[in-house]
């Protein structure tokens, strides 16, 4: 048995902008592990009584129950317009949106773009997974060429559904975003470099500076047919092969 | 005394909207109703609001949703082809109950259609459009004057009953100018607060605007509440107006621009001895059922002229059930009805007037 | 070597194993023990080699552990 003795400290406890909610995530699923981080950011630069948080259509569906923060739930895609109309009217209010690869990356390309384009005021947290989780593991705008998914069963052919899309290059060839960078999870290194950039990315709009995209590459054990370790494996040694890691713009 | 001042109806359903207390407009440009957004885009600044040209309609709304939510006054403005890309966020505006104003000019379709007046967007406007169990306040004014009253009260009517509320007018409104004397302007500051908006969870726990229950009993009863709503509408806010129905053997159903055109084909009926009424729902949902009723025990004929194929006649036929006859004469394709034209129609029934005179 | 300890809290705990992988000093494995839900929960094997690092926690998805660390006079706390 472990024993505390009185020396002892407590070095880690939940956020305290984290909500006392069980997530309804998969054993090992990244979610989790981003929302804790993002619970933690608000909780450092004390603005957890200014966050909206804008959940997407996905399996973080429910993102707006994990967070002691007001939150709204939008239609599949519109994330980043909905987040542009709360923060146009209050631009007090520190405005996140937390979508999924098919919700920012395919349903969403408009108003994903087009927010970034006007350079609005807000966070965007993008968890890039290469897979339609919550439906059932269909083919998503970032599936690797060959990755099997439910909608491609003989892997995705290029010739049929295009390639993985590179949003956030996209995003980055962009004049007005202050901030766009590409992280993952899987190791120490990783995590805090993630946590770093998340915090960077409420920083500047705190600071009023404008747009930031956060482009996480994260796993899915479940629709991967992956150990949770095997796929911390395969986003280290084939994932970030087609995603480099890194920031791609950072005019902070 | 106010000024009277020459005004569009594009530009006078705006000025109403900031008049309002609205603060916040988002829109995609679309003719016929390009001048409302170009009148925002140079006024909504100035009275210290929010202009934001949208990527497209659906960016457009879901920008009137995120600001709805976060408590202002919003609105937004299109025609029938951004109609139909708006109604996945009417959708979620009404499974959210929340309030918004949305102005339809509409135009001649389906699909592209043109760019000239319609009335084919009723089905759209009234029978809900988007998806699921809601409903949707539509004002229809056929004057200038009274789409900027209609504009006001619609922004009354949402925050009341949270609910999105259409004004429905077409290009012939949207594009003519008549004399207007406005109300004096709301004050945003004086307007009721809204607790349940999305401001920071500060000293209270969080606000969620959400439409998502995966629980059916938590789903099934939120419906239910939000009919409770419905209901208190239909018996509180049904609006229309009655023009020489006193005596009247043969009344016109019509709305809008063709309710207008409609009144002047009433006076000529009557020149001509022919004793033609006018019934004008001002609201299409709630739809005035009852005063058609009313009206389909003591006339013999009601008429139904729309610039569609026949879609407001639906509900005439519904309050009136075979109580007195219900034909239908429409244009499509952006062609108005004209006063002789419609007197026309009238004519082929007036000989229900003579029988029955010659029977007493 | 800081002496540590964490808390699980099991019925969180989904059996993930992320934790077991992170841990530097080889403390956590699998316990056999079933929780409510039936996964297959993170213990302790070898806790006397917990130097509160905290690295398992900076990985659970489920933000099931709560880490302590002593921390000796004169010495900051090196937070996670």
């Amino acid at each position: 048995m472990p024993v505390m003795t009185q020396k002892m400290t407590k070095v880690f406890e939940r956020p305290r902008s984290l909500a006392d909610i069980e997530f309804t995530y998969c054993p090992g699923c990244h979610h989790g592990l981003i929302t804790r981080i993002i619970a933690q950011v608000i909780d450092e630069l004390g603005i957890q009584e200014r966050t909206v948080v804008v959940g997407p259509v996905g399996c973080s569906v429910f993102v707006y129950q994990w967070f002691r923060c007001d939150g709204i739930q939008s239609a599949h895609g519109r994330a980043c317009a909905v987040a542009t109309g709360i923060k146009r009217v209050n631009p007090d209010l520190i405005v996140f949106t937390y979508q999924g690869d098919g919700d920012l990356a395919a349903i969403g390309t408009a108003e994903s773009i087009h927010a970034a384009n006007r350079g609005e005021n807000i966070t965007v947290i993008f968890i890039n997974n290469q897979i339609y989780g919550m439906t059932g593991g269909q083919m998503a705008p970032t599936t690797l060429i060959g990755q099997w998914a439910t909608s491609c069963p003989d892997g995705r052919d290029a010739g049929l559904a295009g390639y993985p899309i590179r949003f956030s290059e996209m995003v980055a060839q962009l004049d007005a975003p202050v901030y766009v960078t590409r992280q993952s999870l899987y190791d120490q290194k990783r995590i805090m470099a993630t946590s770093r950039a998340i915090k960077k990315a409420f920083q500047y709009q705190v600071e009023c500076k404008g747009y930031s995209l956060v482009e996480i590459l994260a796993n899915c054990p479940t629709s991967w047919h992956m150990t949770p370790t095997q796929a911390n494996k395969h986003i280290a040694d084939v994932v970030t092969s087609v995603f480099p890691l890194g920031d791609l713009v950072d005019r902070g | 005394m106010r000024d009277k001042i020459l005004i569009a109806g594009n530009d006078a359903i705006a000025e109403a909207g900031i008049r309002a207390g609205c603060r916040s407009y988002f829109g995609y440009p679309i003719t016929p109703q390009n001048e409302l957004l170009e009148y925002m885009s140079a006024h909504m600044p100035k009275a210290g609001g929010v202009f934001v040209q949208a990527e497209s309609e659906i960016g457009a709304i879901n920008m009137c949703y995120g600001a709805s939510a976060a408590g202002a006054r919003t609105m937004t403005s299109s025609s029938g082809p951004g109609m139909s890309l708006k109604l996945e966020g009417i959708s979620y505006l009404a499974g959210s109950d929340l309030p918004c104003v949305i102005v339809n000019v509409a135009r001649g379709g389906p699909g592209l259609g043109n760019i000239a007046p319609g009335q084919g967007d009723y089905f759209q406007a009234t029978k809900g459009g988007g998806h699921g169990d809601y409903r949707m306040i539509v004002l229809a004014p056929a004057t200038i004057p009274e789409a900027t009253e209609l504009t006001m009260l619609a922004f009354d009517l949402a925050d009341k009953y949270r609910t999105p509320v259409l004004v429905l007018v077409d290009g012939v409104l949207g594009q003519m100018m008549e004399p207007v004397e406005f109300r004096d302007p709301v004050d945003p500051a004086t307007l009721p607060p809204k607790p349940w908006a999305l401001t920071g969870a500060q000293g209270r726990p969080p606000n969620i605007v959400t439409s998502f229950f995966l629980d059916p009993q938590e789903l099934s009863e939120l419906n239910l509440k939000r009919q409770d709503r419905y209901r208190r509408i239909v018996t509180q806010e049904v609006r229309y107006e009655e023009f020489e129905t006193g005596d009247a053997t043969i009344v016109i159903a019509a709305y809008g621009t063709v309710a207008r055109i409609a009144r002047t084909t009433v006076k000529l009926a009557r020149n001509e001895g022919i004793k033609l009424g006018l019934l004008r729902p001002i609201t299409l949902w709630p739809f005035p059922y009852a005063p058609l009723r009313a009206l389909s025990n003591r006339v013999k004929v009601i008429l139904t002229v729309e610039m569609s194929a026949g879609q407001m006649l639906e509900d005439v036929r519904l309050a009136v059930a075979e109580r007195a006859e219900t034909p239908f004469y429409g244009e499509m394709g952006g062609i108005v009805p004209t006063p002789r034209g419609i007197l026309m129609e009238v004519k082929k029934y007036a000989s229900y007037d003579a029988e029955d005179d010659q029977g007493f | 070597m800081p002496k540590g300890m964490i808390l699980i809290d099991k019925e969180r705990c989904k059996g993930c194993g992320l934790c077991i992988d992170a841990c530097p000093q080889h403390v956590l494995s699998y316990s056999g023990e079933y929780n409510q839900k039936g996964y297959n929960v993170t213990w302790m094997e070898d806790p006397d080699r917990c130097t509160g690092c905290a690295f398992c926690t900076l990985t659970c998805p489920d933000v099931t552990i709560e880490v302590y660390r002593e921390i000796s006079p004169g010495r900051g706390g090196n937070n996670a």
